[in-house]
């Protein structure tokens, strides 16, 4: 069988799958669709909210961000899940406790206010949508490789089983669904991962075998790896970073916005009681760890891999890496992945000093521009996109083209499973905050779930389109969506549980600000509105504040939004009883069964 | 009723003890070992690298996970202890 008809066999099973767990488990009511009715188990709706928040960013991105940045992309793997510590503290037990559907729910009653409502639907629509855009892309380009249809395709392949069962579905759907897609996604990145940890260091468990002995040489994995790169050039993989400000404050930011983004908050809704809540948050971190602990080791041992294979004498015992670094690969000798992977231009040779050898190095280093020039080296002659990583592991580690339909469909999950859990968050937000409470509150709950279903679809095909034609930074755009959520929602949604003084100017203040200053300083580095070339400001370390890079920024927004909300709010008028009332009933567990009733 | 306000507000700053603590472990394992303590911490080799560099890729993950299982024990205790629960 050729590999493509396995990997169609593979995603093709997959989506069979998810799509009969869509119609068995599909909707019958309002509180089916949004919250599916109340009634999931906390283990399963950890592992549902671990797929819902593992996107084609952690899946496919990660690993191959943390293979090119060593020790200083940490904060990807800290950001993203330190941030459901806070959740399970300062959120979710609280939120399940208040019982409506959505976050806006909370924002509009908690500060008595539709103007509150309607920003935070503003802020939940823009990061959601922002976020939906990059996981349409990610999935058109795993669909168009593995599939072998072009990129346009390839996404609106994805669109359409996104709409099938997202919309049909519901919340109720999806869980299910998605406990499936955690399943497949996690089997897929760990196989690989399992293989490779035992070809190099012999223990099959990757986050240990990164910090053992590289059997082939007999040094430590890390050591070895720092040598090999060191050698030609580049930082020392676990070299410490320079500017830790910077680095504490893009922590903060994936930190605050995994808090505060409403698709996951939306997850603790879901589960029968309070205490479920706070276990179901720990679950999905245990869930997401899997991946997270492994994505390390998948990141330095492909590095190691990939320089390996290059510079084969540098794969066992090197007494002199000079030497080594002599003898790179010819190219008519190329491993076969290399090859494949070149078909589709995310892996590029150009052959710049005409020895028909490969070589890879670092040649923005200045340092070491002599070294090279007496080596004959003309500049580095391999570009391989850092996104490929993941998805060419188990080539490179030559394991059979079952593992590769695996990954296919992996991929695949991670991105549908998030696109669809954005595009619920969107839908319940429109036809419930926006339609149900602030323009025809005697909607009937058929009429409710059709603009919800209707609202989907448009955000799809909004999605869709702009996957398309994408901006050209997906990277930002995910960060903004991040920024966004952690600048504007989650300082409200904290402060509206732990301070009862926080009233609804405060709040309507607290969100605009910090909204507007994160937009502001993105927009100068970045383009207004992100049209390419309108930045006022070069986007470089030198030109940032403080060396704050913009995609960090969603930190200083939150203080920002919490210093106004707290100023704005002491000298405006207390919250009227009843809502003082309200925050009390919300900090203790006690009748939260009762509240779910709408 | 008296009773019961004071109850809840005993009840409340317990739980606000608690996640003070917690947040600090979170603080500590995640800004303190991993990134600002690292050069501190540089001495101590953990395979083939230091310390710091472990909790950044796999320690501060593991205590992250322990906190929430930490404070969703602790929890269920303090909602029982004050007759809180469901």
């Amino acid at each position: 069988m050729s590999q493509f008809a396995i990997n169609l066999l593979f995603v093709g099973a997959s989506f069979a799958l998810y799509i009969g767990i869509a119609i068995w488990a599909r909707a019958g009511s309002t509180k089916d669709f949004y919250v599916a009715g109340g009634g999931v188990h906390p283990i399963t709706n950890g592992m549902a909210t671990a797929a819902d928040w593992m996107s084609a960013a952690s899946f496919i991105s990660m690993a191959g961000l943390l293979a090119s940045g060593g020790y200083a992309n940490s904060t990807f793997l800290m950001g993203w899940t330190g941030g459901y510590v806070i959740l399970a503290m300062l959120l979710a037990p609280y939120l399940r406790k208040f019982g409506k559907f959505t976050v806006p729910d909370f924002i509009g009653d908690r500060f008595y206010s539709n103007t509150a409502r309607l920003v935070a639907v503003i802020c939940l629509i823009v990061a959601s949508i922002t976020y939906v855009i990059g996981q349409m892309t990610g999935a058109g380009v795993a669909f168009s490789r593995f599939l072998e249809v072009s990129n346009t395709w390839g996404i609106w392949i994805a669109a359409f089983i996104v709409f099938l069962y997202a919309v049909f579905g519901g919340m109720k759907g999806i869980t299910y669904t998605q406990v499936a897609q955690y399943v497949v996604l996690i089997i897929a990145y760990t196989i690989p991962a399992v293989f490779i940890a035992l070809e190099l260091t012999g223990n099959p468990i990757p986050g240990l075998g990164m910090f053992s002995t590289h059997t082939a040489s007999g040094v430590p994995l890390l050591e070895k790896l720092d040598d090999v790169v060191n050698a030609l050039g580049f930082r020392d993989y676990t070299a410490d970073v320079d500017n830790k400000l910077n680095m504490v404050l893009f922590t903060m930011s994936l930190m605050v916005g995994t808090a505060g983004l409403p698709h996951v908050i939306i997850r603790f809704f879901t589960v029968p009681k309070v205490a479920d809540a706070r276990w179901s948050a720990g679950w999905a971190l245990v869930f997401i760890a899997l991946l997270y602990l492994t994505a390390p080791a998948v990141g330095s041992m492909a590095r190691l891999n990939l320089m390996t294979t290059v510079y084969p004498d540098m794969a066992g015992q090197v007494e002199n890496y000079e030497e080594a670094a002599n003898n790179p690969i010819r190219y008519e000798e190329r491993p076969e992945w290399v090859r494949t992977w070149e078909e589709t231009g995310l892996i590029q040779y150009e052959d710049k000093n005409n020895d028909g050898r490969i070589q890879v190095y670092n040649d923005g280093n200045e340092a070491f521009a002599d070294t090279a020039e007496q080596r004959g080296w003309n500049g580095s002659e391999l570009n391989v996109n850092n996104d490929i990583l993941v998805l060419a592991n188990p080539e490179i580690a030559n394991l059979p083209s079952w593992v590769i339909g695996l990954i296919a469909a992996g991929g695949i999950a991670a991105a549908l499973s998030t696109a669809a859990g954005l595009l619920l968050a969107i839908s319940s937000a429109v036809s419930h905050d926006l339609i149900k409470t602030m323009i025809n509150p005697r909607i009937t709950e058929k009429g409710e779930m059709l603009a919800a279903r209707i609202s989907m679809a448009g955000a799809i095909l909004l999605a869709t389109y702009l996957g398309l034609n994408p901006p050209g930074f997906a990277a930002q755009t995910v960060a903004l969506a991040f920024g966004i959520a952690g600048a504007s929602l989650f300082p409200v949604l904290m402060m509206g549980i732990f301070s009862k003084r926080m009233n609804n100017v405060g709040a309507v203040a607290g969100m605009l600000s910090g909204l507007v200053a994160t937009l502001l300083y993105i927009f100068t580095y970045l383009g207004w509105f992100f049209i390419p070339g309108t930045n006022t400001l070069a986007n470089t370390p030198d030109n940032w504040i403080l060396g704050i890079s913009p995609l960090s920024f969603g930190a200083v927004g939150a203080m920002i939004n919490f210093a106004v909300a707290f100023s704005v709010s002491r000298v405006t008028k207390e919250p009227p009883q009843e809502i003082q009332d309200l925050v009390e009933s919300v900090r203790y567990p006690k009748g939260a069964g009762m509240a779910v009733d709408h | 009723m008296a009773d019961d306000k004071s109850n809840a507000a005993a009840y409340w700053s317990a739980n606000v003890r608690l996640i003070t603590g917690c947040l600090i472990v979170w603080a500590l394992v995640s800004y303190g070992c991993a990134i600002l303590l690292r050069p501190l911490l540089a001495g101590i080799p953990v395979g083939g690298t230091d310390l710091g560099f472990w909790f950044a890729q796999q320690g501060s993950i593991l205590t992250f996970i322990g906190i929430i299982f930490f404070y969703s024990w602790k929890m269920n205790r303090l909602d029982k202890k004050f007759g809180l629960g469901e």
